[in-house]
This record gives C-alpha cells, structure tokens and sequence, in this order.
C-alpha cells in the first residue's frame, strides 16, 4: 500500500472514531442550546465556536460526519451501480436494449423527479425520527442519480467493446455475461471511479438544497448539507463557518486516495 | 456480359441515402415517443405531488367564500392528468397554442420568447467555460505528470465540487465577477475528473508514449492524435453536459434572478404550475433528443464512410 | 494661459449644467416580478409596490399618523350607519395622459372592482351583502356609493383602490399617482419617471415628486441585494431580515433604522379539527386550554427576541401588534415565561413527568410535531428553540419543514398536522379585515376551520363580537368589542403569538426626508417628498 493510500485510510478512519466517539462520550450535545453564547468565537469549551442559536459547532459537525460519511457514499456508491448495470448493458449488448436504455436515460435526466421527492415526504409519518427523512433522501437521490453517470459508461463500454482483448475473448467462446462481468467492468473501474468522487459531494449539496424544501433532516439533526448551508450568507461568516466545507473536502479526497490505483486487466 | 463496364456508384449512393433515411426516421420516431411520454409523466408527477389543488391565496383572510371558491374552482379545471394532456397537445398540435401560465398570467409563449435567449446564453457561457476550465486543469496535470499541477488541479476541483452553488453566487457577485460564470463553475468540476481520467488513458497508449518519445510536438500530439481518440467519449459527456447545464442554471437563475427557463421552471414548480412545467419538460426532452440525435448522427456517418 | 482656463472653466459649467439637469433616480429593488399591473388585480408585493406608487385613491392612510388623509377625494362623508359614502372631489385634476379627472372615472373603476367576472380581491372587503353597490354621480365633482349593508371601516378600505380611467383602452392605464410606467423589461427591471401631471405640490408650490424616477430591479437574492446597496447601486432595502441589519448598521451605521414594532408576528396553533386523522389522545391535548397556557409559558420569548432576531422583535402580547395604535389592547402583556405555572397547569389536568418525559392520564408519552415552511431560516431557527423549551416541562417536539404548497395542503384541505408555526401580517389595520380568522365558521379559522356550530363557548363570545364591532359605525364601541375579542384570545391561546417583530429598512443618507415607518411600505411611503441629489453613488 503506497503512502497516500494508507494516510488517506488513516485520515478517513480518525474522522469516523472521532465522530463515534463524539456520540459515546460527548463534550457537549450537537443539539443542546447554550443560548448565553449564541454566535461565539472559538474557545476551549467551544473550539469552533457556537452556530447562531450557541449550539456547538464542533459537536454538530462530528455528528454529521457520523451520518453523512456513511450515507453519502452509500447512496453514490448505489446510483454509480445502477448507472453500471444500465449503462455498461446497454453499451455492451447494443441493438434494442440499447435504444430503450438511451431514451430511459433522457427521459430521468428530464423529468422535474423533485415532485417525486416531495410526494414521498409527503408519506412519511409527523413523527418520524429525523434519520428517517435523511434516508428517504438519500435513497431517492440514489435511485434518480444514475442517468448521467450511466450515459458516460455506456460510452465508455461501447468504445471497449470493439477493444482486441474483448474480441479475444469472444472468439474464444467467452459468453456475454462473463465477458461484461469479468473484463468490461473491470476496465470500466476508471470512469466509474470518476462518476462515484464526482457524485458523493454531488449528492451532499443535493441534500443541502432538498433542504430548502423540506426534504432533508429536520432540527436539530445536522448533516453535511445542512452546515454548508451557512455558507450562502458568507458576508457575516467566520473562518471556522468553513470547517464544514474543510471536512467534505478532506473526506472526498481520502476517499479518492484510499481508492488503489486503476490497472488495466486483459 | 455485353462487354459494358457498368459503374456501380449510383445504386451505391441510392443505398446510402435510403440508410440514411431510416435512420432519421427511427430517430424522429424516437424521440417524438420520448417527448410524449415525458410530457405525459411529468403531468403525473405534478398531479400526484403534495399541494398540487391548493393555492397560497386562500391563506388571505379578506377573501370572501365566493372568490375562494372561484380560486379552487381554477385548480381543479387540471384534475384530470390525461385530459388536460390530450387537449394540451391538441391545442400545441393544431393551433400552435401553448396555453397560458396560470401562475404567472401570462402567454407561455410569451415567457419562453423571453426567456429563452437568457438561459441558452447561460448555458453556452458554462458550456464553453466549464469545458475550457476543465481541459486547462487537467492537461498540464496529465501532459506534464506534475505532482504539483496535480495536486492544485484536485483542489480547485474539490473546493468547486463541495461550495454550494448559492455561496459561489454571492462570492462571483461580491468580487465583481460575470454571475454568468457561474454556471462554468458548477460544470467544471463534473466534467474535469472524467476528462482527465480520459485524456491520462489516451497518453498511456503505446502509440502516443511512442510518438511523445520520438520527439512528436505536444500540440500535434493532443490535436492529432489524443483528442480524435476520446473524441466518442468527449461526444456523450457533452450530451450529459447539456443536461448538467440546464440543471445548473436553474439554482444559478433562481439565485441571481437571471430571467432564464430555470428560474421559469422553478417558479412554476413551487406554483405546482402544471401547463407550464408540462410545457418547459416538453422542450427540455426535445433539446437533450436532438443534441443526441446530433452525436448518433455524428457516429452513424463515421461508421458508413 | 488664460484661454486655457477660460476654457477649462466653461467645461465645467458645461458638466455641471448638464447635472443640474440629468434626472434624480431612486433605485430599489423588488423581489420578485409583479404579476400585474391592473391596480385591480393586485395580490402580491411587487404589484403592490408598483401600485402604490403610480395609483392615485380618493382616501390614503398616512402610514405615520395611520390617519386618513384626504388625497382624489377633498371631502367625503359616511352616513346611513356606514352604509354610504359620498365624495367631493378634488377640482382640476389630470390623469397622466392629461384626460381630465372626474366622478365617471371613480363610477367605472368602483363597477370594475365590483364586478364578480374581474375577481378583484381588494372586492371582497367591500362586499357586506350580496347586493351590489348603487353609484351616483350628482355632477363631475361629486360621486356617491351605496353598498347594501353596512362596510366596516368603510373610508379606509379606499386606500387600496387607484383610480382608473373610465375610457383608457391601454395595456398599462393613465394613472394619478406620482408616478407611471415608463419602461418594463420583464424579468430584469422597470422604469417609473414622474407623472408631469401629478396633482400635488409641495407648500412653496413646486410640483410633487422631487425624485424624477425610480428604476425597480428585479433581484430575488437577499445577500446580493445588501452588496448592491453597498456599493450603492440601490438607494434602499425596504423590509431587511435582523442578521443583515445589524451587518449593515456595523459597516454603515447612518443608513439602517429600526422603526420599532412592525404589523408581522409569529405564531403557533394546534390542530383543533374533530375530523382530522391524527390520535384521539392527541386532539384532547390540544383542544386543552390548560395544555396550550402551559405550552405558551414554557416558551422563553425573550430568548427568541434576542437570539432568532438579534433583539429586533418583541414578544408577542396577541394578534395586534403595538403598532397598530389604535386597535392594539393595551392591557395585554405577552404570557409570561413560567416553567413552574406551566407544569402546575399540566399537573391540574392530569399529566404526569417521569423521568424528564410528561405523560398524560392514559400514559401516552407527550411528543407531538409542528410543521412550518422550509427554507424560512428563521422559522426553522425558532422552532429549535422550541424544542429546547418544551423539554423542560418533558414535552418532545418534532420539527418538520414542507415546502409550502404541502403545509397550505395539510392546514386547509387534509387537517393531517399537530401544530403549525408560520406568520401572520396584518396589511389591514381594522380588525373587520380579520372577520374570516376569527369567525368560526369561516375557512382562516386556522385551528378549527368551516365550524357548523362554534365548538366552544368562547368561540361563540367571538363571533357575536365580530359581527357586532362590524355592524357599529362607532368607533369606540368597535374598539371596545375588538378589545374583548383579544382578552379571550389571550385567555384561551388558540393561536400562541409569539413574538412582533421590528420593522428594519435601509436607506441611503444621500436620501432626504425618508422617514421608515412600521406600516408598509416602510422605506418609501411618502415616496413624493423624497429627495435625492443627482450626483451621488460609491460605497457605503
């Protein structure tokens, strides 16, 4: 394992014991409102400081972390599988199933999906623990996220699908599937790489936007999203305002880092 | 047989041209199905959302029952999804009448007449931008294989890719910069991983390693050799990139209130205004069809010649 | 040498010269594109807007005095217990495309405003039976109405009615007011210049306005409408929220103001509806007098006053706010915050705390939801705060934002909600503008809407109230039921009102005699004794 490899595996593992341990045995509560000190600067009870209603920012962050590390990923890692499976398909297999999943693809990137989104809060329960409504978030953004990546590696397929190794493999009585399966996608791991580091912050920001319609955690659960929304004011903003956008960076490029790096196999 | 040399140039263009002819019909066939049926989902979508009868008027406590009635009487005219669908099309179809934004009161026609120029402006600025910010962050990093030019690329990218679209307006804005920038902003960092990923491909070929050895200038090496080799590629993520161009502008739109389709479109969703949103959907479906036909097009004459 | 400065001096007359005569220009922004520009059809803010300053009324209230003032209208009088108003108008006044100004005019705009098929909404206040209203001209000075039923606050309900021209076929109308539209890019802009033939002057006789235009941007963006201003592209923010104001007042002290108490407030209500689909344990809860006191004095207002809006708002005594002097009940004080009168309460109705968590008689755990509109950072901001509150009497809040047509959904068509936290702004400042929040049987009713029978003795006191202060042309004895009206309110907390917030606007000091008020518009209600010199700009 090279260097960065193991740093951005080491870095990315202290933020999730941090955030873990910042729920075992917490300072100060994400949620609690010290309301004496609304807006503070950074001190030693507080070393971010306070939000606006003196709620640590520190504490709001680490649990953030918690959920959005997990669930961010997750669902990007779920919209780029989809986006594999239609996309490298459709590539691969050509003719018909082709055509469908093209004009499947332009019709997800068109359609307003926010309705969809809306409807589905709409079923939750009043009561619902706020997790829940994040889930239902993310879970959705998964499931209408795949088009654009899958367009690319359906590109992408159809350009290694005429590459010699494949054809190879072909003439040498490889069926379909496990040619797909055991040299396509393998070779694909490039661009799909690409589409998951592109997606996750993609999906973050999408969150904190839902947000403004209701469609993200409610108060006071803090995510990702919702932090960098502090940043659309930034003439009132302090320096410690961008810890959050610091974590989401930091925690994208461990995440690429950690990645090995991309052979090709034939 | 007679001893004629017959050319068969001619029976060879006619075969052509009929190829060429089915494949504009399958294609205009394809995408008129897919207009439809968008336009006919997106009526459901809306119809089903929450709030779709409902309008903010009747929280005006100097309404009187008659003028509230009158108000929910305007809503429930577009109860019926596939009627409204039908007779809007009829109406599109026959008359070339797109209708009227019950929202906003006004000619659809009008709206999109006015609009249009300002988000295709927008679009084509991030387009262009986007595109350009991306290939000038990654070439030097995959030409030069520089550790540091890597590594400032992957930031700027990473600080792009993470800030909030509303923040970048407000930063652009404050600094004096073209808010119509903006949408170059948003497009760069989702394009430049795919380019770079692409273009470090295209260098790692042994004919271009080859040619980079023997001396081959950078210049005719990108142009002649690297760029014609993604070229498919590049074709599909400009396909994506329209779309990502239009869901870029809609946020950048709303935020600046540049009277753009975006700002239409968002407007209209939060109106739940149905002929309007079936209407921007309608010609949404039709732009990313034809920018497909396009590169199809492309693709299906460099397989015949 | 001396040609030189001969001709350097004549340049700069020339230059000044040319300034003294380049127009004054007013710049503000609107938020969002006025939907219409028929004074008739107005219903949203930037018509409003748009309105105000091109229409010409008969009646204006002063938005300082909240007195009415004569403006069209020279005289008028109010007689058959409020049933008709007659008006001498004002003699040789011109609209702005010079036709003549005269009771045809006040006829034709009172039958369009009333006619069902223009669905005017300024309409329904004037419509106190189904009668239509009788107008008769007895010369070109003089026009009487007479609607069939008394109209509660009859006079000032013209301060929201322009006169239009009997005959104009236009698109955009000749207009009274102090301004007309000269130029609308949609989307973008409009341009206001002054009307040339605006009745007013001021008293050495010069004729109003002094400003020659006004340009209205179109800018929905808060934060890039404060960097316009400060760099001086705008000259005025009309309505700031508090985080940008106490900004501005740090970097540029001399151009914010804080008029003191405006007409919005915040407020919460529980769902009281029988028919709604949430438990039965729940709806016992709500439809509770003790549990909604004990609710109210949970809530620390102060805290909200002083963290949500940076000491910019108060706490809320009822639905009037203080700046409506004449109708506000002095008597009142906000609920007090009293954690401890608040448990006694419960305690009386059988709620019990364990553990930190209250239950009621049944065991039922005491955790119920409020929804409010996302997006609204200050909303979402108060309804934390009353999360940590209610905590302390072991009640669990759960916060749930919608976008808004969702919420207008489930307050008004599905009932499928606990509480709900928005705000409430009183345009009006006459109670009878409130008729259909009060009357029980009325659909703004917000807590128990559309009711066949008042469900509860208070709300039948209510209604009687209403319907008695709007049929008595006595002011006082209007007062005196309105004020009885807000007692019961107080008592009972239906709606809890949370805290008033302050009216906060920007305006330039190169503007003169700009005097924000809390009535709206706050910045610019007294637009045509505005001054402002022309060579002016740069940041502030």
């Amino acid at each position: 394992m090279k260097r960065p490899q193991r740093l951005a595996i080491i870095v990315l593992a202290a933020l999730f014991v941090a955030a873990i341990l910042s729920a075992v045995a917490p300072a100060n509560s994400h949620a609690r409102q010290y309301r004496d000190l609304p807006g503070a600067r950074p001190s030693a009870a507080f070393p971010l400081g306070t939000d606006e209603l003196g709620r640590d920012r520190l504490a709001r962050l680490l649990f953030a972390t918690r959920i959005s590390l997990v669930l961010a990923p997750a669902a990007a890692l779920a919209a780029t599988l989809l986006a594999v499976m239609v996309g490298g398909m459709a590539g691969y297999f050509g003719g018909f199933w082709d055509k469908c999943a093209v004009r499947a693809i332009d019709l997800m990137l068109s359609l307003p999906w926010l309705f969809l989104l809306l409807a589905a809060r709409a079923l939750l329960p009043l009561n619902a623990p706020p997790i829940a409504s994040l889930i239902m978030t993310y879970g959705l953004l998964a499931v209408l996220g795949w088009a654009g990546p899958a367009r690319v590696i359906r590109a992408g397929t159809r350009k290694l699908r005429e590459s010699d190794f494949i054809l190879q493999a072909s003439a040498g009585g490889c069926g379909k599937l496990r040619i797909l399966w055991r040299h396509l996608i393998p070779n694909l791991k490039p661009i799909l790489l690409a589409q998951l580091w592109t997606t996750i912050p993609v999906f973050i920001l999408s969150e904190a936007n839902l947000g403004l319609l209701g469609l993200s955690a409610s108060e006071p659960f803090p995510t990702w999203g919702n932090l960098l929304r502090d940043l659309e004011s930034p003439f009132s903003l302090q320096p410690e305002g961008f810890a959050p956008l610091a974590v989401v960076m930091l925690s994208v490029a461990c995440f690429k880092l950690a990645t090995p790096a991309q052979e090709y196999h034939t | 047989m007679d001893g004629y040399i017959v050319s068969s140039a001619a029976p060879r263009a006619s075969k052509a041209m009929q190829t060429y002819c089915r494949f504009l019909i399958s294609r205009i066939g394809a995408l008129a199905g897919t207009v439809l049926l968008g336009g006919l989902l997106t009526a459901v979508l809306v119809r089903v959302s929450p709030g779709f009868l409902v309008d903010e008027r009747e929280l005006d406590p100097r309404l009187s029952e008659a003028s509230r009635a009158s108000i929910e009487q305007e809503h429930s005219a577009n109860r019926d999804v596939l009627a409204f669908y039908i007779h809007r099309l009829g109406r599109m179809a026959m008359h070339a009448d797109l209708g009227d934004s019950p929202s906003l009161n006004r000619p659809i026609a009008q709206l999109l007449r006015e609009r249009f120029p300002v988000t295709l402006q927008l679009m084509a600025a991030g387009m262009a931008g986007g595109w350009t910010l991306a290939f000038l962050l990654a070439l030097p990093s995959v030409m030069y294989r520089s550790r540091l030019f890597r590594g400032l690329a992957g930031s700027f990218h990473q600080v792009l890719m993470s800030l909030p679209a509303a923040a970048m307006a407000v930063l652009v804005f404050d600094w004096g910069g073209p808010v119509r920038a903006l949408v170059a902003l948003v497009i760069c960092p989702r394009v430049f991983e795919y380019i770079r990923n692409l273009l470090e491909e295209a260098y790692a070929q042994p004919h271009i390693v080859t040619a980079r050895a023997k001396g081959l200038g950078d210049a005719r090496i990108l142009l002649r050799h690297v760029l014609p080799s993604v070229a498919p590629q590049m074709l599909a993520l400009a396909g994506v990139s329209v779309s990502m161009a239009f869901g870029a502008a809609i946020p950048v739109e709303s935020l600046c209130d540049l009277p753009g389709i975006g700002q239409l479109a968002w407007k209209a969703a939060m109106a739940r205004d149905l002929p309007l949103l079936v209407t921007i959907t309608l010609m949404v479906v039709v732009m990313t069809q034809a920018c497909n036909m396009v590169s199809d097009w492309v693709s299906f004459r460099e397989r015949q010649t | 040498m001396k040609r030189c400065l001969i001709a350097i001096a004549m340049l700069g007359l020339a230059v000044v010269s040319r300034a003294a005569q380049a127009p004054s220009e007013l710049r503000f922004c609107l938020h969002a594109e006025p939907k219409t520009f028929d004074p008739l059809l107005v219903e949203d803010a930037s018509s409003e807007t748009i309105r105000y300053l091109t229409g010409g009324v008969l009646i204006r209230i002063n938005r300082k005095t909240q007195q009415l003032t004569p403006e069209l209208a020279a005289s008028w009088k109010v007689d058959l217990q409020g049933r008709r108003i007659r008006f001498s108008l004002r003699p040789n006044v011109k609209f702005s495309d010079s036709t003549p100004f005269s009771a045809d005019d006040v006829a034709s705009t009172m039958k369009r405003l009333m006619d069902p098929a223009t669905h005017s909404p300024a309409a329904d206040a004037f419509r106190s039976s189904d009668v239509p209203p009788q107008i008769t001209i007895s010369n070109p000075l003089t026009v009487s109405i007479l609607f069939g039923a008394p109209v509660a606050g009859l006079e000032r309900l013209f301060d929201q009615v322009a006169i239009t021209p009997a005959k104009s076929q236009q698109k955009i109308p000749a207009v009274l007011g102090p301004y007309l539209v000269a130029e609308h890019k949609p989307g973008a802009e409009i341009l206001l210049v002054r009307n040339p033939n605006y009745w007013k002057v001021d008293g050495t006789g010069i004729r109003l306005p002094y400003i020659d235009r006004i340009r209205l941007e179109i800018q929905q963006n808060r934060d890039i409408e404060l960097v316009k201003f400060r760099r001086g592209e705008i000259d005025l923010i009309d309505s700031l929220d508090p985080d940008t104001f106490d900004e501005l007042s740090r970097q540029a002290p001399r151009s914010v103001v804080d008029a003191g108490a405006s007409l919005e407030s915040e407020m919460i209500w529980f769902n009281q509806v029988p028919a709604s689909p949430i438990p039965g344990y729940k709806q016992n809860w709500f439809q509770s007098t003790a549990f909604r006191r004990a609710v109210s004095e949970a809530i620390n207002r102060l805290d909200i006053c002083r963290i949500v809006y940076r000491g910019h708002a108060r706490p809320a005594e009822g639905p009037v706010s203080p700046a409506n002097r004449f109708w506000f009940n002095a008597s009142l004080k906000p609920h007090p915050h009293d954690v401890a009168s608040a448990r006694r309460r419960l305690e009386s109705e059988g709620f019990r705390l364990r553990g930190g968590q209250l239950y009621d008689r049944e065991g039922h755990a005491v955790e119920f939801s409020v929804i409010t509109n996302a997006g609204n950072r200050n909303r979402e901001r108060i309804a934390s705060m009353l999360q940590q509150d209610l905590q302390t009497i072991g009640m669990r809040l759960n916060v749930v934002t919608l976008d808004f047509p969702s919420l207008i959904e489930r307050i008004t068509r599905t009932f499928n909600y606990e509480s709900c936290l928005l705000g409430l702004t009183n345009f009006d400042l006459d109670p009878s503008a409130q008729m259909n929040v009060w009357l029980s049987s009325a659909a703004n009713h917000q807590w128990n809407p559309n009711q066949k029978q008042p469900a509860t003795p208070w709300e039948a006191e209510i209604d009687k109230l209403m319907q008695a202060q709007a049929a008595d042309p006595r002011p006082e004895a209007r007062k005196r039921a309105f004020d009885r009206v807000q007692q019961i309110v107080w008592d009972e907390a239906p709606f809890l009102f949370l805290v008033t917030k302050n009216s906060l606007t920007a305006i330039s000091p190169d503007v003169q005699n700009a005097a924000p008020v809390a009535l709206t518009p706050q910045a610019f209600w007294n637009i045509e004794m505005l001054r402002k010199p022309v060579f002016t700009g740069g940041t502030r």
